[in-house]
């Protein structure tokens, strides 16, 4: 079988073997073994997010889960170096210890996806460029990656940025790296720029808000200097044909009584400025007269937590898909999606996830033409039982298909990095 | 002048000017096209003026659509482009060739639009760094990179450069700061990347051209994220008697979780010539200065100006004072911002450095920089970005004395090869343009050198968007110019610097 049919054969495989390399050298001499006998691998660390993007069936797998551990971590530096295959819950165990934090929040796909809880590692976290609440206002992976190195799809090992923060030496490889799904290099080594954790974190809820006066909220408290850290919507929880999803039970905290929606919103910092910003917000935004609560510190870390696992998704056997769009976009679609679906909202807005019961292609694609038509871009995170295959997972157009090809192939020649895996073609 | 290694110039290529010309003429109008000798003097350099080379023709594009024509016009023709924005740059990025095209978007000067639900703006590339914050400041909003030639220097060269400035250590530098763009390829195609959302799906395109000094595509518009202004701001000027006691409350500025806005350290030399200059109240006596900038609530800031003046005082400062208005705040800049003038005043020359540091370094390489500077026997005032590891060491000298030069360009190497071999970069923010060009293989093998070659050969096929910068010609690391600047006749030597 020729490497074309191979990597467009969704059904090929030659064996089921998995190669752990240990050290760079070794993945670099297997992807040149690869290379030189036109074998495509699919690329994977724990696996957590395995299932984003296509599925690959190819011949082999290159686990880099046996690069691990952390090379260097300097805490003044606010920078740490770890292997490829490092657990992010063991860099975060370790940042703890100074107080300090991966300031994008990975994301902990393992829950809705695996059934338990799995953040995965430094390289899945870099490769698919998905963040958390906090991504308003301290950016996205893409944004806390310093450098890397990695082996390309001829096998040669390539390296770019460093370790500070202020760096304009040649090509910014990082952010292409970041997001790309494993399709142009096997990393092997990953510096992340930390940050201090907050003191503390509190959540001002504002209860039982129609999708417009909570949009609003979520607007204006962003666009205020009291400097908000997570800003999202959780709409009633009608019980709807097909959904399991129940976010009653998952937001059941002591402070917290189920009133209908949920609009919250997260300061974090200093004891004294967080009371202060809070009282600012509530006068700023007028809300003296309405249903709010504020979950203090505990509870607060307990709210978000279950915001990053999704923990609300397990269990679904339904579509998920996450929605990027301009904030000033949401509540229009969310008309247009006329009460079908069960959705939340993050990023102030600028996040939707939506699940689906017994969703089409058709209504995949409509989804799609709409979001785009909005400026936004679509992503299949999850396929259901009922729609088990898409072929177009992620979002793109013709110039830029064209123009990711041609990077695709600076990297990879002969595409056998993860083939397909975010396009065809790719 | 120096002479300079640059791509062979293609004689035919030049002989046939007046076809060129009259073809340019037919895509877009004739005004804005310039290629008599006189008209093409002013567009010879950028703020690197060591080198200067006329360009073939100038052409000022009014639109996109032209932009495109042009690119396209020149793909196929196998004609050299470099694109220019306000000609500020530092390190000789937009450098001419003598058989290219300068491709000026000064008339790309239009803000198009502010979007404050999304909290962005919309500019066309010529807008200046500054007029964007002007527009927005009204509704207390601003734009976060600052680069001290912000009054001048455009949105689209900061694209390129990937800018940052003084706030960079809390704020980020612009590809942080950057949601979207319109962009040109050499072959004529016009693309959107990003747009008013966050991140965007497949490759990180948008990541990739910022910081790609003007190799990979020209830009033609973008979309910047804005930010409310901070309640309250203060600044604390702190003396210490000693550079390592300064270096070391860096670190421990850090170390205790406070992330200030800004943090910028001076030495003795340049206290006493920036005050000299415009009279901020600095520590005449200490023999470095920290300038530690705090933003947030006003209880939060109190707080933190509480714990950094601890944090001082342990560090064994010598003095503290801190900003009791904004015109005393604004003050305390004003004479870092001042440095390269001030400079300007100590010496007939003086070269201009980039390196960053891992910030706990500070000391080491300050030291490292006084071994050098009597190695060669010339003075330096030092200038950092303290909070992110960035300095800008400042090498005086006097060109009309014999070799002067050229010992002072072997000192700023020896100064950027150290920052390397401690774990930090060649250039923080000024870009490698054709400055540091030779010295890429300190940092880069060829393995990593060629990876970034064939993604410039992915996008733009003939190598004719700005060739000769950012990658080795000599393939050797020889040494190169820094920014020179002969007795204050710098290119706009008017505009604060770094």
């Amino acid at each position: 079988m020729s490497i074309e049919e191979k990597q467009n054969f969704q059904t090929y495989q030659d064996s089921d073997h998995i190669e752990y390399p240990k050290s760079e050298r070794e993945v670099s001499n297997l992807i040149k073994k690869f290379y030189k006998s036109n074998i495509p691998l699919e690329l994977i660390g724990s696996g957590s997010k395995r299932k984003i993007g296509k599925s690959l069936q190819c011949s082999k797998t290159l686990s880099l889960s046996k690069l691990n551990g952390i090379i260097e971590y300097l805490p003044k530096e606010l920078y740490i170096k770890v292997k490829a295959g490092t657990p992010i819950e063991e860099i975060e165990k370790e940042l703890e210890k100074n107080n300090q934090q991966l300031a994008f929040e990975p994301i902990d796909f393992g829950y809705f996806l695996n059934g338990k809880s799995d953040y995965g590692t430094a390289a899945g976290q870099v490769a698919c460029n998905i963040s958390g609440s906090r991504r308003f206002k301290v950016g996205s992976v893409r944004d806390h990656v310093l450098g890397f190195r990695g082996v390309n799809g001829r096998g040669e090992i390539i390296k770019s940025g460093g370790v500070v923060v202020k760096n304009v030496t040649g090509y910014d490889l990082s952010k292409l790296v970041c997001g790309s799904y494993g399709t142009l290099i096997a990393l092997t080594e990953v510096t992340f720029k930390v940050l201090p954790m907050p003191e503390e974190s509190k959540t001002l809820i504002i209860h039982n808000q129609k999708i417009e006066s909570a949009t609003f909220f979520l607007e204006k408290s962003i666009s205020s200097s009291n400097d908000v850290s997570g800003a999202i919507f959780f709409p009633e929880d009608s019980k709807k044909l097909g959904y399991r999803v129940n976010f009653e039970n998952t937001f059941k905290l002591n402070d917290l009584k189920y009133q209908g929606s949920i609009t919250a919103i997260r300061i974090e910092g200093a004891k004294n400025s967080i009371d202060q910003r809070i009282e600012n917000l509530i006068k700023e935004l007028k809300i003296m007269n309405l249903s709010i609560s504020i979950l203090q510190v505990h509870q607060s870390n307990i709210f978000w937590n279950k915001v990053k696992s999704l923990e609300f998704f397990s269990g679904s056997k339904n579509s998920i898909i996450r929605i990027v769009i301009p904030p000033s976009e949401c509540a229009s679609l969310i008309y247009q999606f006329s009460n079908r679906f069960k959705y939340f909202l993050d990023w102030g807005g600028a996040l939707m996830w939506l699940e689906a019961y017994e969703l089409s292609e058709e209504m995949f694609e409509s989804i799609r033409r709409k979001v785009v038509k909005l400026g936004g871009y679509v992503t299949m995170i999850k396929n259901s039982d009922y729609l088990p295959y898409v072929e177009d997972v992620f979002t793109i157009n013709r110039e830029r298909f064209n123009i990711s090809q041609n990077i695709k192939k600076s990297f990879d020649p002969k595409r056998i990095l993860n083939p397909g895996k975010m396009y065809t073609g790719i | 002048m120096n002479s300079l290694a640059m791509p062979k110039v293609d004689r035919k290529l030049v002989a046939r000017k007046n076809d060129i010309v009259s073809d340019l003429k037919k895509i877009i109008k004739s005004e804005n096209v310039l290629h008599h000798e006189d008209e093409l003097r002013p567009f010879e350099t950028d703020a690197l003026s060591a080198y200067k080379q006329k360009p073939l023709i100038v052409i000022f594009p009014e639109n996109t659509k032209e932009v495109s024509k042009i690119l396209s016009y020149c793909n196929q023709h196998r004609i050299k482009v470099v694109p220019r924005g306000s000609g500020t740059g530092l390190s000789g990025g937009a450098l001419p060739m003598q058989d290219s095209i300068l491709l000026c978007l000064g008339k790309f000067n239009k803000i198009i639009e502010i979007d404050y639900k999304n909290r962005c703006v919309v500019a066309q590339p010529g807008v200046t760094n500054l007029s964007i914050t002007q527009a927005v400041q009204n509704n207390g909003f601003y734009y976060a990179p600052d680069p001290s030639s912000q009054i001048a220097c455009s949105i689209g060269g900061n694209v390129a450069e990937n800018s940052g400035g003084v706030h960079s250590l809390k704020y980020g530098t612009t590809t942080n700061n950057l949601l979207g763009a319109e962009v040109v390829f050499m072959d004529g195609t016009i693309s959107r990347l990003g747009g008013k959302t966050y991140d965007s799906e497949g490759y990180d395109l948008l990541g990739l051209i910022t910081g790609s000094e003007g190799l990979l595509c020209v830009i033609t518009e973008v979309t910047v994220k804005i930010l409310k202004k901070p309640q309250t701001v203060k600044a604390a000027l702190i003396g210490f008697s000693s550079i390592e006691n300064a270096g070391d409350c860096v670190s421990d500025i850090i170390a205790s979780g406070i992330i200030p806005a800004g943090m910028e350290m001076m030495d003795k030399a340049l206290i006493h010539a920036t005050d000299n200059f415009v009279k901020a109240g600095y520590p005449r006596d200490a023999e470095a200065m920290l300038i530690v900038e705090l933003d947030g609530t006003e209880t939060e800031v109190n707080e933190l100006i509480t714990k950094v003046e601890a944090i001082a005082k342990k560090n064994k400062s010598s003095s503290v004072k801190i900003s009791k208005n904004e015109k005393q705040r604004l003050k305390f800049w004003a004479g870092r911002k001042a440095a390269f003038p001030a400079c300007g005043d100590m010496a007939p020359d003086y070269y201009c450095m980039d390196g960053t540091i891992p910030r706990g370094k500070l000391a080491e390489v300050l030291r490292e920089i006084g071994r050098l500077s009597k190695k060669y026997n010339l003075p330096v005032a030092n200038a950092f970005h303290a909070g992110d590891g960035n300095l800008h060491p400042l090498i005086m000298y006097d060109a009309n004395e014999k070799n002067a030069l050229e010992k002072t360009e072997k000192f700023g190497a020896e100064i950027l090869k150290y920052c390397v071999k401690i774990g930090g970069v060649l250039t923080g923010e000024h870009g490698v343009g054709v400055e540091k060009r030779e010295l890429m293989c300190e940092m880069f093998n060829n393995n990593d050198i060629q990876q970034q070659i064939k993604i410039k050969k992915a996008l733009d096929a003939g190598s004719l968007l700005n060739p000769g910068k950012v990658y080795p010609i000599l393939r050797k690391c020889a040494e190169e110019g820094r920014v020179h600047v002969h007795r204050g006749k710098a290119k706009f030597p008017d505009i604060p610097r770094f």
